[in-house]
């Protein structure tokens, strides 16, 4: 792909002055890629965009502080930097952006669900992309899947998809997929009885093993080594194996990033045992954007939650 | 006419599945794969309920003998109320579990627990430290092992000593062929378990056979890494080493949680005013309060401290002290599942290359 040796050429004209540039790189099978930090020449040859960018390298930033660091950012990506950036977490000058235009990403689930009957998705031997599709070698034969059958959710709702904020931008903007974010998919959730939805959280909830993974892959989840699930003194939460203490985190969790959250959905990826937990965040967001009018990665300024104002221009308390 | 019959083999077809696993699930707990949602995960057993054979499970069936969190004992304290000075404390057993079934569980599965015996049997110690809590249940515990017909990429089951189709700590092997399973028993708590049904007859044995030949087949060449102990040993103090191979991991807990050999624990008292239970609960090393000691300090404060000690546990000390054996059994799940695609197998063979050049 052409665009890919553009983007090589906007890594390597900035390395010499960075860090280290992250991008993605092969992953141990051909569907997944790997997190990629490139420090030499060598490093930016293995350097692949395209539909199997999935991680979000902003993650790995709050870490990183102190030195500069080079990103290869997916529109979705340049937001939770922009986040970071309003929050004071990183600083703006310490990084550097190179953008693409992205035309969606891979869900692997989507993948599974599409292999069904054929194989599943670690038995496929190659990848190649074409224009729209992407074509599995797979044990019984070439199997072409659509794109957009198979891109992660968030992609069907891209109103960014090509890092605005980004000091380079390689390649030719495209036009969002869509102009506003409806939020269907949380319709469809609320148009479940109560009793339902309770139910369908205690089984989604029972399968989870604790990992956290959900929380390490989040760009904005940094208290990382401090996390209230992991205090011992005070002990907020059981070890106990129960529903309860493991729905508790994720209301946690959810209302830590109410208004920060920018809908990556590292979180979901993340999860081993495929819990939805961007419903949970998206509920969340949806709220804040609402009352608030913050649109999370891409406003100035401090989340509202984490300030205050006497009034909100949004709510009308006087007139209730 | 007779037809001929391999007394050791019995079969099972789908349709008559759910019979037999109703009669197992009368004299114990059966848990089998199932598919929820967007996961393969090892529920127990009721009559109606699918048994997942078409996507290998997510997690492992480590939980049924090693819970993720288990009850050691339940505790009343005195001195609150009407008597202050009371100090007594009561303490309550936990319940005994009951006999399981593990049903599919997959051959690497069944290998992770031959990981876990010495260690809970009181290696060490003489065998005066036996870890009553696992040994009762993984001596209720019957292990049916599914064969594998293809390798996932991500399997690596033959580097360590595994294959497809292997027995090692198995109770009974099943095997998928035409429209059922053929059981073989490996153990007598396996051959208890299969009295019941039909035997097999020799073609349908013959059909087994060749399956799990075939799938060995499939299987990958092993990598040698007879010097992976040597070589991570040698590689201790190299931190840029293992910086840069842990740059990419976000020290979540989930290659642990998922992985059939991973035993460490953490034990927490859970207390609601004056009741309250002690739990040992699974733990990982990857969190940064695994090694978090009382007076502050950490042993291993970053990441690639952490990331080190998990292959090298793994791959050089267990083996150290437990005859050469690996506390890996290669079902890949710590790769599978890795939101950040870390690959263990590459960790290990980049540690011996780079061993070899220092």
């Amino acid at each position: 792909m052409a665009i890919q040796d553009d983007i090589k050429s906007a890594i390597a004209e900035v390395l010499p002055g960075l860090s280290c540039v992250i991008g993605w790189g092969a992953g141990p099978e051909p569907l997944r890629a790997a997190p990629l930090f490139m420090r030499d020449a060598a490093d930016v040859e293995k350097f692949t965009a395209g539909f199997l960018a999935v991680n979000n390298p902003a993650l790995f930033l709050p870490a990183l502080k102190g030195a500069k660091v080079g990103l290869v950012v997916k529109g979705c990506d340049a937001r939770s930097v922009g986040q970071l950036v309003a929050e004071n977490l990183v600083k703006r000058e310490e990084v550097h952006l190179i953008g693409y235009p992205c035309r969606g990403i891979i869900d692997m689930d989507k993948t599974a669900a599409a292999l069904e009957g054929r194989c599943e998705p670690g038995e496929v031997k190659g990848l190649r992309e074409e224009d729209g599709d992407i074509v599995l070698d797979t044990p019984g034969g070439e199997v072409r899947l659509a794109k957009t059958d198979v891109a992660a959710d968030k992609c069907a709702r891209c109103r960014y998809p090509n890092a605005e904020s980004a000091d380079v931008f390689v390649g030719e903007k495209i036009a969002p997929v869509v102009e506003r974010d409806d939020y269907a998919d949380l319709a469809a959730f609320e148009n479940m009885e109560l009793d339902a939805r309770k139910a369908f959280w205690e089984m989604e909830m029972s399968r989870c093993i604790r990992c956290y993974a959900c929380r390490n892959s989040c760009p904005l989840c940094v208290c990382r080594d401090h996390c209230v699930a992991a205090s011992r003194e005070p002990h907020w939460l059981t070890q106990a194996d129960g529903v309860r203490d493991k729905l508790f985190f994720q209301l946690i969790h959810a209302t830590h990033l109410a208004g920060r959250c920018t809908g990556c959905g590292e979180c979901e990826r993340a999860c081993p045992v495929g819990i939805p937990l961007l419903t949970l965040k998206r509920a969340f967001s949806r709220q804040v954007e609402g009352l608030f009018g913050y649109t999370a990665g891409l406003d100035q300024g401090m989340p509202p939650l984490l300030t205050f104002k006497l009034e909100e221009p949004a709510i009308k308390e006087r007139e209730w | 006419m007779v037809m001929s019959t391999d007394t050791a083999k019995k079969f099972v077809s789908f349709e008559a599945l759910p019979d037999f696993l109703a009669q197992l699930a009368q004299g114990a707990c059966v848990y089998a794969p199932r598919r929820e949602n967007k996961a393969v995960v090892y529920r127990p057993w009721s009559p109606g309920d699918n048994v997942e054979f078409a996507a290998r499970p997510t997690e492992s069936c480590k939980h049924v003998i090693f819970p993720r969190s288990e009850e050691l004992f339940s505790f009343t304290r005195g001195g609150e109320g009407e008597n202050p000075d009371d100090s007594s404390l009561i303490l309550q057993e936990a319940s005994e579990p009951g006999p399981a079934v593990i049903f599919g569980a997959l051959s690497c599965d069944a290998r992770g627990f031959l990981a876990f015996d010495p260690v809970y049997d009181g290696c060490g110690t003489g065998g005066k430290a036996r870890d009553v809590y696992y040994l009762k249940r993984r001596a209720i515990t019957t292990l049916v092992v599914r064969t594998c017909k293809t390798p996932l990429n991500t399997c690596f089951c033959t580097w360590v000593g595994g294959g497809p189709a292997s027995s090692e700590g198995a109770d009974a092997l099943m095997t998928e062929i035409g429209n059922g399973l053929l059981f073989e028993a490996v153990s007598d708590k396996g051959a208890a378990l299969l009295q019941s049904l039909p035997d097999a007859s020799a073609e349908q044995g013959a059909e087994a056979t060749a399956s799990r030949e075939a799938a060995q087949g499939r299987f990958p060449q092993p990598a040698d890494i007879k010097a992976a102990p040597g070589s991570l040993r040698a590689l201790f103090d190299s931190a840029p080493f293992w910086e840069k191979q842990t740059a990419q991991c976000l020290y979540c807990g989930a290659c642990t949680y998922l992985c059939p050999t991973c035993y460490c624990f953490n034990i927490t008292d859970e207390s609601n005013g004056i009741r309250g239970v002690r739990l040992r609960s699974w733990d990982n090393c990857m969190s940064p309060l695994f090694t978090l000691e009382t007076s502050g300090h950490n042993p291993r404060p970053a990441k690639f401290n952490r990331l080190k000690n998990r292959v090298g546990h793994k791959f050089s000390y267990y083996p150290k002290i437990h005859s050469g054996r690996f506390s890996c059994c290669g079902c890949g799940r710590c790769i599978k599942s890795c939101p950040s695609s870390v690959d263990i197998r590459k960790i290990v063979l980049d540690a011996i290359k780079e061993a070899a050049n220092v």
